[in-house]
């Protein structure tokens, strides 16, 4: 194998701390992700602990809700949010669409700044004591009552926020006009589809965000604002105008992996994926619908019946476009010839997980079930199985998928397959007893609780602790592999996709010619064992 | 074919770069829009709910002066779209002063309604403890005054804003970094002016003109 | 209720099914090496996709149907549903029942007849949550929001707080007490004697000087309040309003805002000089001047 200069070649801090290189960003958001995600669940850890007794033996209840603040709000804006899009987009977009790098490369190094500025405005919230409002920040509890650093935490998240829409912007504009030539949009592949979506999502919903934790901040900090009953002001309008940017968010958060899903499908099963224009349909219907269902997180929250009644209607309606995936991902499957390395496994959990999940989400849209369920673990689970069981799923399979095209080695298939499955059954363990909670009435966010809910607690805790097991396995052998592992060649899974054409790891410019594309993506045939790249190039 | 030195290395051509960086601008305005509508709906919301209390609070604030600032803005829009103009005719002088004139006129708004908020804190019109209203509902008075306050100041820092980017491209312009070849910049630096300008057009007659006067 | 949960439950089951019994055995028969037939594989098909589109949007609209309608129902209490009031505080519940009894984090009521708890909060939001009833809602600061049951079997049920408060959330717990009829007015008179609330709201109604200007002889013109609560009344904006709690409540505080047509705007703002407990008990005594027990 001849040595390539590759982007990994400069090794010096400032190379990195500099660099505009959009692999190397993708690394950087990496390592500080992993970071706020081991903190986060370390938090969930405490509380899980904590709930094996009715009692809370471990931790008081200040910081029991101090615990799920930090979770939620580390989770959500500081791992989740950022996790696919500024990780495995930032590295492979360009490479997908054949292109050198994304449209702005400087702000893009910027936004990685802007993310690690927020973060660290977060962490100083919680090394000075936390805060305990959870991560919805409800009014007035928030504004006006805890005696918490809750402006710094907004002011956390209301930077980190600038860095998504960053992030979002630079991928609307690369994808329309980075594409290389030949790369029509119904030749994307469906990643770059979810990732344009994601983006539309990123940019239009999160300045909401951004002015709403303004607005809390700025009357916590005047003593007076738009929130207080005092002058007339309305504390559901926060509620409003946070769900407004929140409900988008979780499609932020789900798209990148259902984006990723859609790759590993067809990839893993060497078939053409089953109604292609269907799925990137889906993937705009999903974004544009999911900006007018918010008011489905507030039907006890005295928002009229009429707008309970329409945003209901409308919640079963945005459920569609997911099933829409799920068929199509089933379909693809048949006539088939699929292997069940690592990165299928994952695919094949996220679909059983995600359906779980979306099904759970259909009794939450039902108005009178909703009164039962919501502000209960049933909502805890619900919103788990979609994001751990599904988005984190899918991040994992796709760190798996694009690890030889990031780090030029190959993962431990063993270990991987290993990690995978312990992951699956922990989570299982740790999340369904806590829909059985919910239904019988456990409220969320209670250190403690009565006795009968016990025995579904400590279930949950023990499954929790098998995926931990889950987790930490990864780390280790992705670690190990960039040492040990074995080397990868350029295209290892033989994927169609214009990113498998260059080198692995890739040089620092991608490709030395600009590819020129010919074929639609996922061109395999299953019967012959042919597939066709996108493109054809000739690769050093 | 031979690259322009212009051309970042992620770009194949001069014009591919240009549609982008203009393309990112609006992007950039349409999550400003939604940053601002955020506050809008606040105000449409307080207004919906007792539209007699900020009518008769409105009236406090200066049709004269909030007019005076809505000319200078409308002004400054004026120099700002001659000098992106100048830029594409390559009149490097024009350019310049043309674009320091935008930056002059930005400052006097700034100015005015810097004036504005001092006659507000000597009514004790500033929400807070030393507020002090003389007219029906007070406290629903003092959301209006809170409003105005927090829509006016985030105007104003992208007011403020927009000055800092705007010297920036005429000392670039004067430098010759940008010229008529990458005019591109002015145009994006004048997107955003723009755009500041038309949210105060919606500013103006919510905040000034919510309560007709005789 | 729990119909509906059954029957989610069951459209849950149908289509885990319809997706893992594929997925599994499509895993099973083509995976690589089998002998399966892979021959002329399919990209598409636009008439399964608009099945399993229109197919789950129906059982939706379906779902959402059945469950809108219950809401509804839900929503809307008996016009002659026993009246409790409601004041939730960080950390603890206020239950007042209609005949001055007072209650700490338990409440009392009998089987057979319809309760509606009409709630408020003195500080943050707070949630009213009686797993056992079905029902749940949000008890806000400045506003008065109703949840309404009608419990069937003596016992006694947990009642949560279902938003998060605070430090003592979790603690902020109670019990329904739920009564034979004839126990229950046992328990009703065995408490110390006490005003009913609309007599307590009369004695407030005089202490706070409201009948200065509000009685037919006061010296300041005002808008009468006998047969006022659950009529309309016309503001001075033009706008039409229904007299109900929230109203009141809100021309007690916020008197500038809500100017009945033809009157001055004299009356003074009570923020700060009143409770939660005695506007509830005002509110109490203007609806006894009227026969409209609700809006």
């Amino acid at each position: 194998m001849s040595k390539t200069e590759s982007y990994l070649d400069e090794s010096s801090l400032q190379s990195w701390l500099l660099t505009t290189d959009h692999k190397r960003i993708g690394l950087l958001y990496l390592f500080t992700i992993l970071v706020f995600f081991f903190i986060a669940a370390v938090a969930a850890l405490l509380m899980r602990l904590n709930l094996l007794s009715p009692h809370g033996w471990i931790v008081n209840a200040d910081t029991y809700n101090k615990l799920f603040t930090l979770h939620g709000v580390l989770m959500v804006w500081f791992f989740l949010i950022p996790s696919i899009p500024a990780v495995l987009g930032n590295f492979v977009l360009p490479l997908m669409l054949g292109a050198r790098d994304v449209a702005f490369p400087r702000l893009n190094l910027m936004s990685w700044y802007i993310f690690i500025s927020g973060g660290l405005l977060a962490l100083w919230a919680l090394i000075h004591g936390g805060v305990d409002t959870g991560w919805t920040f409800y009014t007035p509890y928030s504004s006006t009552y805890s005696n918490t650093h809750v402006i710094t935490m907004a002011m956390g998240v209301f930077i980190a926020g600038f860095s998504s829409i960053i992030t979002g912007l630079n991928f609307i504009v690369t994808i329309h006009k980075l594409r290389a030539p030949g790369l029509t949009w119904t030749r994307l592949p469906l990643f770059v589809w979810s990732m344009y979506a994601t983006s539309l999502i990123l940019v239009l919903a999160t300045p909401v965000l951004a002015i709403t934790l303004g607005l809390i901040s700025l009357e916590r900090f005047w003593g007076v604002g738009v929130f207080d009953p005092r002058l007339g002001g309305d504390p559901v309008l926060f509620q409003h105008l946070f769900w407004f940017y929140s409900h988008p968010a979780v499609y932020i958060m789900i798209l990148p992996g259902m984006g990723v899903i859609s790759e590993l499908i067809p990839c893993f099963s060497r078939k053409q994926i089953f109604g292609y224009k269907w799925v990137a349909a889906s993937s705009l219907a999903i974004a544009i619908l999911g900006f007018v269902v918010w008011g489905h997180h507030m039907f006890v929250a005295s928002q009229s019946v009429y707008a309970g009644i329409v945003f209901s209607f409308l919640s079963f309606l945005v459920s569609v476009p997911s099933g829409i995936k799920v068929f199509n991902w089933t379909a693809t499957l048949r006539k088939g010839s699929i292997t069940f390395e690592t990165p299928m496994l994952y695919a094949l959990g996220f679909i059983g997980l995600f359906t779980v999940g979306g099904l759970t989400g259909l009794f939450l849209a039902a108005l009178a079930a909703d009164v039962h369920l919501t502000d209960t673990y049933f909502v805890i689970a619900h919103f788990h199985y979609i994001m751990v069981g599904g988005m984190v799923m899918g991040f994992m399979g796709g760190l798996h998928y694009w690890w030889p095209k990031i780090s030029g080695r190959m993962y431990p298939e063993f270990a991987g397959k290993m990690a995978a499955i312990i992951t699956y059954v922990g989570f299982n363990l740790a999340f369904f007893p806590q829909f059985i909670l919910g239904f019988m009435g456990m409220p969320r966010r209670y250190h403690d609780y009565p006795p009968e809910f016990q025995w579904l607690n400590v279930l949950s805790t023990a499954g929790v602790s098998i995926l931990g097991v889950g987790y930490l396995l990864p780390l280790l052998y992705f670690l190990w592999s960039t040492k040990w592992g074995e080397r990868a060649s350029a295209n290892p899974w033989r994927a169609t996709g214009l990113e498998w054409q260059a080198a692995s790891p890739p040089p620092k410019h991608n490709f030395p010619v600009v590819p020129r594309v010919t074929k639609p993506p996922y061109t395999y045939q299953a019967e012959q064992d042919q597939f066709t790249p996108q493109s054809e190039l000739a690769h050093v | 074919m031979s690259r322009s030195p212009l051309v970042a290395e992620q770009f194949e051509e001069l014009e591919q770069q240009h549609l982008a960086d203009q393309f990112g601008m609006w992007i950039f305005l349409a999550t400003e829009v939604m940053f601002f509508g955020g506050l809008f709906t606040c105000y449409t919301v307080y207004r919906f709910l007792s539209p007699e209390v900020f009518a008769h609070a409105s009236h406090h604030l200066g049709l004269v002066l909030g007019g005076i600032n809505t000319g200078v803005l409308l002004c400054s829009s004026l120099t700002m779209a001659l000098a992106l103009r100048s830029i594409q005719l390559g009149r490097r002088g024009a350019t310049i002063w043309l674009l320091l004139a935008t930056c002059i006129f930005g400052i006097a708004f700034l100015g005015i309604k810097g004036y504005e908020y001092h006659e507000k804190y000597v009514e004790h019109l500033i929400p807070g403890s030393r507020f002090h209203y003389d007219g029906p509902s007070p406290n629903r008075a003092q959301m209006f005054f809170w409003l105005y306050f927090a829509m006016t100041g985030l105007h104003g820092l992208h007011v403020l804003i927009g000055v800092c980017v705007l010297s920036t491209v005429a000392i670039l312009v004067a430098r010759r970094r940008i010229r008529q070849e990458n005019y591109m910049a002015v145009e994006v630096a004048g997107l955003y002016w723009h755009f500041v300008d038309i949210v105060w057009v919606f500013l103006y007659p919510l905040l000034y003109l919510a309560g007709a006067r005789g | 209720m729990d119909w509906l949960f059954a029957g989610l439950i069951l459209i849950a089951l149908f289509f885990l099914v319809v997706v893992f019994v594929p997925l599994i055995y499509f895993s099973i028969k083509y995976r690589k090496g089998s002998r399966a037939d892979r021959s002329n594989p399919s990209a598409g098909s636009d008439l399964l996709e608009t099945g399993w589109t229109a197919f789950p949007t129906l059982v939706g609209i379906g779902i959402f149907g059945w469950g809108a309608i219950i809401y509804f129902h839900q929503q809307n209490p008996p016009a002659d549903a026993m009246q409790i009031q409601v004041v939730g505080k960080q950390w603890m519940w206020k239950f007042q029942h209609a005949e001055g009894a007072r209650e700490i984090n338990e409440l009392h009521i009998p089987t057979g007849r319809p309760v509606v708890l009409t709630m408020t909060s003195q500080d943050v939001i707070h949630d009213v949550f009686v797993p056992a009833f079905r029902v749940k809602q949000d008890v806000l600061p400045g506003k008065y929001t109703t949840e309404w049951f009608c419990p069937t079997k003596p016992g006694i049920y947990p009642l949560f707080c279902a938003e998060y408060c605070g430090t003592l959330h979790a603690r902020m717990g109670g019990r329904v007490v739920v009564m034979e009829p004839a126990e229950y007015e046992r328990w009703l008179s065995s408490g110390p004697p006490r005003l009913s609330l609309a007599a307590a709201g009369e004695r407030v109604y005089r202490e706070l000087g409201c009948s200065g200007c509000h009685d037919q002889q006061g010296t300041v013109r005002a808008p009468p309040l006998t047969n006022l609560f659950g009529r309309t009344v016309a503001l001075q904006s033009g706008e039409v309003v229904v007299a109900n709690e929230q109203y009141l409540r809100d021309s007690i505080l916020l008197p500038g805002t809500q100017i009945v047509a033809g009157y001055e705007n004299l009356m003074p703002s009570f923020q700060g000089r009143i409770s939660e407990e005695e506007i509830m008990e005002i509110i109490a005594y203007v609806k006894s001047l009227s026969e409209r027990k609700s809006p």
